[in-house]
């Protein structure tokens, strides 16, 4: 089980987000996102990783289209605070991470 | 390679319903318990079983609800080897479909990264497809042996 809860300043969206993250609950995780981005329309979204103890392919499928959802509104995604297995994954899809 | 003696095994066969690729990933960690498994190793294997049964789930079955079947083998020696199948539609041109990058899926969602990351995550990646019969993934690690 996955779960996310946010942190919203000016400008700016942080999606904290907990849990596995497979396809399963990528698909609930996709929804919640997109519905705050659509109601806050930030410049940045900051996809936060810290709690985050499985991640798959499915993973990186909701950040790329995480990505190209809020650059189409004009805004930007980072990633932040991925442990090791997340990088892992995001090495293996060339995804850039602080 | 000598020959691989077998010394436990375990099949579970589930509907392909996405709730069930959590199910897939704690039998697999469970069943790995008894290897001792360091933590990096035993998030390998998870996650290339994870990749393997998704496409089962999201795949195999369009539109519909069929069997997912693994089986987990353990050799002496501490090698694993995890099979898991489907009887759904199968795939055409199984290299093409192993290209990173390459899905069938919806774009939105798929990377098109589930073989890429079997195949760097496992010591070996075989795929078995009969169009219409459904899929067949085999996937071999051996894991080392703790410092
Ligand atoms: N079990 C399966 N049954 C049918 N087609 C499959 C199966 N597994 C994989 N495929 C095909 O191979 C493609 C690539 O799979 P993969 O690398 O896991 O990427 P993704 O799942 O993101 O599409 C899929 O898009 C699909 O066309
Ligand atoms: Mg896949």
């Amino acid at each position: 089980m996955a779960k996310v809860h946010f942190v919203a300043a000016p400008g700016t969206l942080t999606a904290y987000l907990t849990g596995e993250i497979d396809h399963h609950a990528a698909q609930a995780l996709r929804r919640e996102i997109d519905a705050q981005v659509d109601i806050r329309l930030p410049e940045l979204l900051t996809l936060d990783f810290a709690g985050v103890t499985f991640m798959d392919s499915s993973g990186v499928g909701l950040i790329l289209g995480r990505s190209r959802r809020i650059g189409a509104l004009g805004g930007q995604l980072t990633i932040q605070s991925a442990p090791t297995n997340v990088r892992r994954m995001l090495d293996l899809a060339h995804i850039h991470y602080v | 390679m000598p020959k691989l003696v077998p010394v436990n095994q375990t099949r579970v066969t589930f509907l392909s319903r996405s709730v069930n690729e959590g199910y897939a990933r704690a039998v697999l960690a469970a069943f790995l318990t008894q290897l001792d498994p360091t933590v990096p190793q035993l998030a390998d294997i998870k996650t290339a079983v994870s990749e393997a049964v998704t496409n089962c789930i999201v795949h195999a079955y369009p539109g519909t609800l069929g069997p997912v079947q693994m089986d987990i083998t353990l050799f002496e020696g501490g090698v694993v080897r995890v099979v898991v199948r489907d009887r759904g539609v199968g795939i055409e041109d199984v290299a093409r479909a192993m290209e990173p990058l390459y899905t069938t899926g919806d774009p939105e969602e798929r990377a098109g990264l589930g073989f890429a990351v079997m195949q760097s995550f496992m010591d070996s990646v075989r795929v078995a497809s009969r169009p219409g019969h459904g899929t067949r993934v085999t996937l071999v690690r051996q894991l080392e042996r703790r410092a």
